[in-house]
């Protein structure tokens, strides 16, 4: 299915500013009517103190990524069909469960969306920080409460010894996420994977714990990879940017490059449809169709049945974003005239023309296209 | 609000000079407490004002946006305008005529006019009806003899047309919610909400719940169907870039009040609150070189409950702390003052507002939660019941 450009899996030594390295995941769900390849052969990496992006709409898989990693799914009905995932080096997905569960808030923690429904309303909130530090740390309970108050302090939350007291109602829900920031925070992780955690709240307690993120993130050193819908916390927070589509990478490089230079028609269309200054008046760019039926993806390119540019071998081809150094697009388009990016509006015969231009200046084409250039 | 007294009355009906056309919806001192009781005898101990004291004017064929923060009262406005609430006092009009005194058959009448488009499009279509009922249902309550919605068949052509204005097929008519994808429901929302011919529509953040791709084509769709239309629009949303884009005039409310209310350029390009500047000031922007000191407010909305005393921003501004705390913020309530070129504010200071001044405030905020662990146990989320 997949062609050609997929890199080896690599065996050469980890890159010492490398934390994470996923490589070649692939996590499937078995359900009744079949399966979901959730995440679908899934390459990025994270380094030390940087921060990562993981961009994508709903049902993409940058959730089920970051499940993956922590390993919280379900096995079965999850099967984590191939790939490895390496934390400094060791690959998480054969550790034992006991010493996941060691890892597991010691070096990776996790911040969910919903602050409410991932603190337990019947303990107060100074007991479920005290809970995780007493477990990792292995420290006797005064130390705990004392650590947690520490950790709410540094969240910047007033008053910590007493809010560690209350119980989470009796917070707002930027306080709540402050809390979940604390207890993620609490035993001092290397990794901190953020799962949507401005979503649910206002734009200005947004900014708020955006902010707070930022700021803990310098102090500490905590690498993280943040993941969202939003290409506008995107631009403000982070180095690298990942780009998801339908369980795949699409595209991925730094957030410059990206976020101004897409190279990937799907990146292109999404920032093309956020509504923004001085498009008053103005369609707003739609992205055509919707996400593919996970039961039922289209060959060839998975975004090809919305892609404006779409050619030959979009519809029989699977690009797959290769590995390697410098920016790179999961798009034939992309691949056959590297360094060509897209412009506003790109016409069938300007993609021809840019893949005659590739070819005269002997860039490799690939077959299915020299045959149609040759026709022309 | 009454006290402000500073210069003009704070009416903006004969204020706002309409470009475009005549008013259609005049809402004036509009408000909306809803009543906490507690204790053995389930005493009235005190309200929670959603809405206190609102006044604006929708013109024609307008979209007029609303934003604020969860709980500031923009959803029970709408709803309180659409009489799916009772008001608690002061008074809406739509083309002249009196919403809130409509009874019996000449509110049924209005109701036919004046449709809502929800946030939720899971929630807000029932999962038992097939889709041509949930459109048809509205169709069979307002069926009289001056159509023919009774019978079936009239009813289903109609049903069939709005799906096909929405920009879906007519088949769809006879498959459930649950087989449709989120923007889909949302057309399905539309098409409910069209299919009266309504000529005021209340969209209460109809796009929040999708992705961005999704929420593009649903943002066309409704300025694609108040040209065809002629409709006209009261825009509620959070999102302050959808906002921008949809809105002609946009109202800005904090704790049921409306704090400031412009053309929409003009509100975007010199805003004159300073919870506006903050609020435009916290949108991330997805071009990185833009990246800026935002001016990030500080703590959380106070409890609508129980709103601070004089301004009721006060103990979030950023713009009283830079002109050292002066007294009146806290002691007086600032009235909604005509600025002119139709911007209207309600604040005391709002001349001195200037960028100088915003990025002094910026780059002096402290990151810590001022918020006091005792007076604000009671969270805005939970006070308010925001249905």
């Amino acid at each position: 299915m997949t062609v050609t450009l997929d890199r080896p899996a690599s065996d050469a030594p980890p890159r010492a500013d490398i934390l994470l390295d996923v490589q070649d995941l692939r996590t499937y769900f078995h359900v009744m009517d079949g399966t979901v390849k959730a995440v679908d052969g899934v390459s990025f990496s994270v380094r030390r103190g940087e921060t990562l992006g993981v961009v994508g709409e709903s049902g993409c898989g940058k959730s089920v990524t970051a499940l993956t990693i922590m390993r919280l799914l379900d096995i079965p009905p999850a099967e984590i069909a191939s790939g490895r995932i390496l934390l400094e080096g060791k690959d998480i997905l054969r550790l034992p469960e006991e010493q996941m569960r060691h890892l597991r808030g010691n070096e990776i923690a996790m911040i969910f969306q919903e602050p409410m429904s991932s603190l337990n309303p019947v303990f107060t909130v100074g007991n479920q920080i005290s809970e995780a530090v007493e477990l990792h740390l292995k420290v006797k309970h005064k130390e705990a409460v004392e650590r947690s108050i520490e950790a709410l302090r540094l969240v910047g939350i007033a008053y910590p010894e007493r809010r560690i007291k209350q119980y989470p109602h009796e917070l707002s829900g930027g306080q709540r996420q402050r809390v979940m920031i604390a207890m993620a925070l609490s035993c001092e992780p290397k990794l901190l994977i953020a799962d949507e955690p401005t979503t649910a709240l206002d734009v200005t307690i947004q900014a708020q714990i955006l902010e707070l993120i930022r700021s803990i993130q310098q102090k500490t050193g905590t690498a993280l990879m943040l993941i969202t819908h939003d290409l506008g916390v995107v631009a403000e927070m982070v180095n690298d940017v990942v780009v998801m589509y339908a369980g795949r990478v699409v595209e991925h490089g730094t957030v410059d490059e990206v976020l101004l230079q897409p190279k990937h028609p799907y990146t292109e269309g999404l920032l093309a449809s956020i509504p923004s200054k001085g498009m008053r008046g103005q369609r707003l760019n739609v992205i055509k169709g919707a996400v593919p039926n996970p039961f039922n993806m289209p060959k060839g390119c998975n975004f090809s049945p919305r892609c404006p540019y779409q050619f030959e071998p979009c519809l029989d081809l699977d690009p797959h974003v290769d590995e390697g150094g410098g920016p790179a697009a999961a798009c034939w388009l992309w691949k056959q005239a590297p360094g060509y990016s897209i412009p506003a509006r790109l016409h069938e015969a300007q993609v021809r023309a840019a893949l005659r231009a590739a070819e005269a200046s002997q860039v490799e084409v690939s077959p299915v296209l020299a045959v149609e250039a040759a026709e022309e | 609000m009454t006290q402000g007294g500073t210069t003009q009355p704070m009416e903006p009906s004969t204020a706002a000079p309409t470009s475009s056309g005549e008013p259609l919806v005049v809402v004036q001192d509009l408000v909306k407490y809803y009543p906490i009781f507690s204790g053995l005898f389930k005493r009235h101990i005190g309200d929670v004002r959603a809405v206190d004291g609102v006044s604006f004017v929708i013109n024609k064929g307008e979209v007029f946006g609303l934003v604020g923060e969860s709980g500031c009262g923009k959803s029970t406005l709408g709803r309180t305008l659409l009489r799916l609430l009772p008001q608690t006092s002061g008074s809406a009009t739509i083309s002249g005529e009196d919403i809130f005194a409509k009874r019996g058959k000449d509110l049924k009448q209005l109701r036919r006019r004046m449709q809502i488009i929800f946030q939720d499009p899971v929630g807000s279509l029932n999962p038992r009806m097939p889709v041509s009922d949930i459109i048809g249902e509205g169709l069979l309550a307002q069926a009289d003899g001056t159509n023919q919605w009774k019978n079936r068949k009239t009813r289903d052509e109609r049903v069939g047309e709005y799906l096909e204005v929405v920009g879906l097929r007519r088949d769809y008519a006879r498959r459930y919610p649950h087989e449709f994808s989120g923007g889909q429901r949302q057309r399905i929302g539309i098409a409910r909400a069209l299919a009266l011919s309504p000529d005021f529509v209340v969209c209460d953040e109809p796009v929040s719940a999708l992705d961005v791709s999704i929420q593009s084509q649903i943002l066309n769709l409704l300025l694609d169907l108040r040209r065809e239309f002629g409709l006209t629009y009261l825009f509620i949303a959070h999102n302050l870039s959808v906002v921008q884009y949809i809105s002609d005039r946009v109202g800005v409310m904090y704790l049921g009040k409306i704090a400031e209310m412009a053309p929409v350029e003009r509100l975007y390009a010199d805003p004159r609150h300073p919870y506006t500047v903050a609020l435009l000031s916290a949108i991330p922007d997805a071009d990185p070189r833009r990246r800026k000191r935002r001016l990030v407010l500080k703590g959380d909305v106070p409890s609508p409950a129980n709103p601070p005393s004089g301004c009721r921003f006060h103990t979030r501004c950023w713009l009283r702390t830079q002109l050292g705390d002066p007294e009146i913020c806290s002691t007086e309530e600032p009235a909604l003052r005509d600025l002119g070129g139709e911007q209207f504010t309600a604040c005391h200071f709002a001349e001195r507002i200037n960028p100088e001044l915003i990025k002094v405030a910026a780059a002096g905020q402290s990151l810590v939660d001022t918020s006091d662990a005792s007076d604000d146990a009671e969270p805005v989320s939970a006070a308010a019941p925001s249905a």
